[in-house]
């Protein structure tokens, strides 16, 4: 009798518990419903799904589908940012690929797949190039990977010569815009890119030394973790993701844009992991929050898109909503309005 | 009745239905060339560079314009660096050449350059840009004039749909001024017809993803396609990305949906082509023309505007196949 009692309250306990323990993580949920709640009351019909031709359709499809891009490179930059590095080439590596995937399909007859490794192997060689600068070298990230930003996109630009090169494949259309079962299928290769890396990072212990190595690679070294090869291979990751979402992007408007791909994804691919409450110092990687972080992004482009506001306001609004939400997610604010609230309660006591 | 008074408060509208049509808003340029005798005059031409298929048409149709004449023109790139301008513009100078035309790749930083030759008695003629320097250090600038692009794209839609449309708009790059000046040239005509509405506007960056992004929100917005009647974008790569976007979401581009853009880069002939675009106003990549007929007007010691306006023509699907063989 007494033991059922006490399995009875730790399982009522346990959500609360969980909420106390997940505070931190609830924070980017909280806010990604909060952002759906108000654009669903400024924009009626937001929120409305409906099926087309056996496929949803509706503005929340739209937030899944244009987030995609963003959301693989931000898993590879989740886990370069937990080595304490940063990856800023993702944006020209974008560029790269997209350039290799159309310049192959239009001027070779390669098949889909192997003009689809070869983009993949492109952006794996950038992600080495950098890899060997951060890792063998010992450049700081931020520079290493700033002279492939720059460079980058002048090499998809000789790829390119320069022009807009639109090809015609209908693989790498069904990559960009078709559907499977209800969603479309890049949501799907995203959704399958995530849940390999978590089980990855969490059911083998490569994730903790990749965060051993952020938090501090001394000690990490000291206790025989072989820090170069895993700081290496966490752009290598990066690299991979970026080329992935190249191909993407390209397949999305059936042409590589040298000049125009990726432009600035990296900025907000490194926003969303740290609205996931990763610290630019290393050593923590969120990879689900990561992805919501994305989200929150991406909802807030596509409701600014809908909402008729006049486009001089979109960034202005974008970054204002952005640092609320950084704002209520920072412990010191936290802090702050719970002593606000608890004395409240005193007053009313 | 509505057509009506669509003639008497635009009179010019009539002249729209041919098929391709030179700028008629424009101020007509003045036909200097025909006094243009066998003079052979040595030109210089500082060119930006070769970033995109537009400025590299406008390389070769200044040196094919140069060659026509039979001048001698001295052609540098500066790819993309003001520097290698300034110093190209002062080696035509010391090489005493009879006039020169300059892009500036930015608008600062171009006046003790500019006072050299004119020192010298060296007519400069900016093409395609202008600099932020006293106009009395250049001779004229030619180049397009994005709000007469915006305002003929307005007319044009005006007499096509009979001055009742409800339009989306596809803004450039906020802050850009092809972005300002064709929204505000288009704008300004279509005030005058109450039953036409920019029912929204938003800027896709100038981008075919933007193009189609953007697209697919007002798609969405407006919840039934049917609603739109026709869609401006301020370039045509968002024009073609919008397409895309029109097309995934059933909606025929061309026939539901009017599609008119600015620019004339290959791809849009070829989307007409394949009747999915309908109008395209060329950015006159021909600029060599009006400026060797300027600097030969300067020589007869005859005034010369400061801005000649030359703006390119408006195209439609029936000759799209002719003008993509050209451009390709």
């Amino acid at each position: 009798m007494l033991e059922a009692t006490q399995t009875m309250t730790t399982k009522i306990m346990s959500p609360i518990n969980l909420l106390h323990k997940h505070q931190k993580a609830l924070a980017p949920i909280i806010s990604l419903l909060l952002i759906l709640l108000v654009t669903a009351i400024i924009t009626p019909g937001f929120l409305h799904l409906r099926m087309i031709d056996g496929h949803l359709y509706g503005s929340l499809i739209d937030i899944l589908h244009r987030g995609t891009p963003t959301a693989i490179v931000a898993l590879g930059m989740a886990v370069v940012i937990g080595t304490r590095g940063i990856d800023l080439s993702v944006g020209a590596v974008i560029a790269i690929s997209g350039a290799v995937t159309a310049v192959l399909t239009v001027n070779t007859d390669f098949p889909v797949w192997l003009v689809i490794l070869c983009a993949l192997g492109s952006g794996l060689l950038c992600g080495l190039w950098n890899g060997i600068l951060v890792s063998v070298f010992n450049i700081q990230p931020i520079v290493a990977t700033l002279i492939l930003m720059v460079a980058g996109r002048g090499i998809a630009q000789m790829i390119t010569e320069g022009q807009i090169v639109t090809f015609h494949s209908d693989t790498l259309n069904a990559i960009g815009n078709e559907f499977f079962l209800a969603f479309p299928i890049r949501v799907w290769i995203a959704l399958a890119l995530v849940l390999i890396t978590i089980v990855i990072m969490r059911k083998t212990a490569l994730g903790l030394f990749l965060e051993s190595v952020g938090a501090n690679v001394r000690a990490s070294r000291l206790v025989g973790i072989e820090a170069r090869l895993l700081v290496l291979s966490a752009y290598l990751f990066s690299g991979f993701c970026a080329a992935m979402s190249g191909i993407i992007l390209a397949a999305d408007i059936r042409g590589a844009d040298a000049n125009n791909a990726g432009l600035w994804l990296e900025l907000d691919a490194i926003l969303a992991a740290v609205l996931a409450g990763a610290s630019l110092a290393g050593g923590r990687i969120y990879l689900a929050l990561t992805i919501v972080g994305v989200l929150i992004i991406q909802t807030l482009t596509t409701a600014i898109l809908t909402s008729g506001l006049p486009a001089q306001y979109n960034l202005v609004v974008k970054a204002a909503i952005i640092l609320a939400v950084l704002l209520v997610q920072s412990p010191k604010t936290r802090q702050l309005l719970s002593q606000l609230f608890r004395k409240n309660m005193d007053y009313s006591a | 009745m509505l057509s009506n008074s669509i003639g008497r408060n635009l009179p010019w509208l009539g002249t729209l239905k041919r098929k391709t049509l030179q700028t008629s808003l424009a101020v007509i340029l003045p036909v200097l060339s025909a006094s243009a005798m066998a003079e052979s005059l040595t030109i210089g031409f500082s060119q930006i560079g070769s970033e995109s298929g537009w400025r590299t048409s406008e390389t070769e149709s200044i040196k094919a314009e140069a060659e026509r004449r039979g001048y001698d023109l001295k052609f540098s790139d500066a790819q993309q660096k003001q520097e290698n301008q300034i110093k190209a513009v002062r080696s035509f100078i010391s090489q005493g050449v009879d006039g020169i035309l300059l892009a500036p790749v930015v608008e600062t930083g171009w006046d003790s350059v500019l006072k050299e030759a004119k020192r010298l008695d060296i007519p400069v003629v900016l093409v395609d840009r202008g600099v932020a320097a006293d106009p009395s250090l250049y001779l004229t600038k030619v180049a397009s004039d994005f709000k007469e692009e915006g305002s003929l794209a307005a007319s044009w839609l005006a007499a096509e749909t009979n001055g009742r449309c409800n339009i989306v708009e596809l803004q450039g790059t906020v802050g850009s001024s092809a972005a300002i000046d064709r929204k505000d040239g288009f704008a300004a005509v279509i005030e005058n017809f109450p039953n036409m509405n920019v029912i929204r506007s938003q800027s896709g960056d100038f981008t075919r993803a933007g193009g189609k992004e953007v697209m697919e929100s007002f798609l969405k917005a407006e919840g039934d396609a049917s609603n739109i009647c026709a869609l401006f974008a301020h370039n045509d790569d968002m024009a073609l990305g919008a397409v895309l976007a029109m097309k995934e979401a059933g909606v025929e581009p061309a026939k539901d949906i009017i599609v008119l853009s600015i620019d004339g880069v290959p791809d849009i002939f070829k989307a007409m082509m394949d009747h999915e675009a309908n109008a395209t106003i060329e950015l006159n990549p021909h600029l060599g023309g009006p400026a060797f007929d300027a600097i030969l007007a300067h020589r007869d010691g005859k005034e010369v505007d400061k801005w000649i306006k030359a703006n390119g023509p408006l195209y439609l699907p029936d000759t799209a196949e002719q003008e993509y063989a050209k451009r390709k």
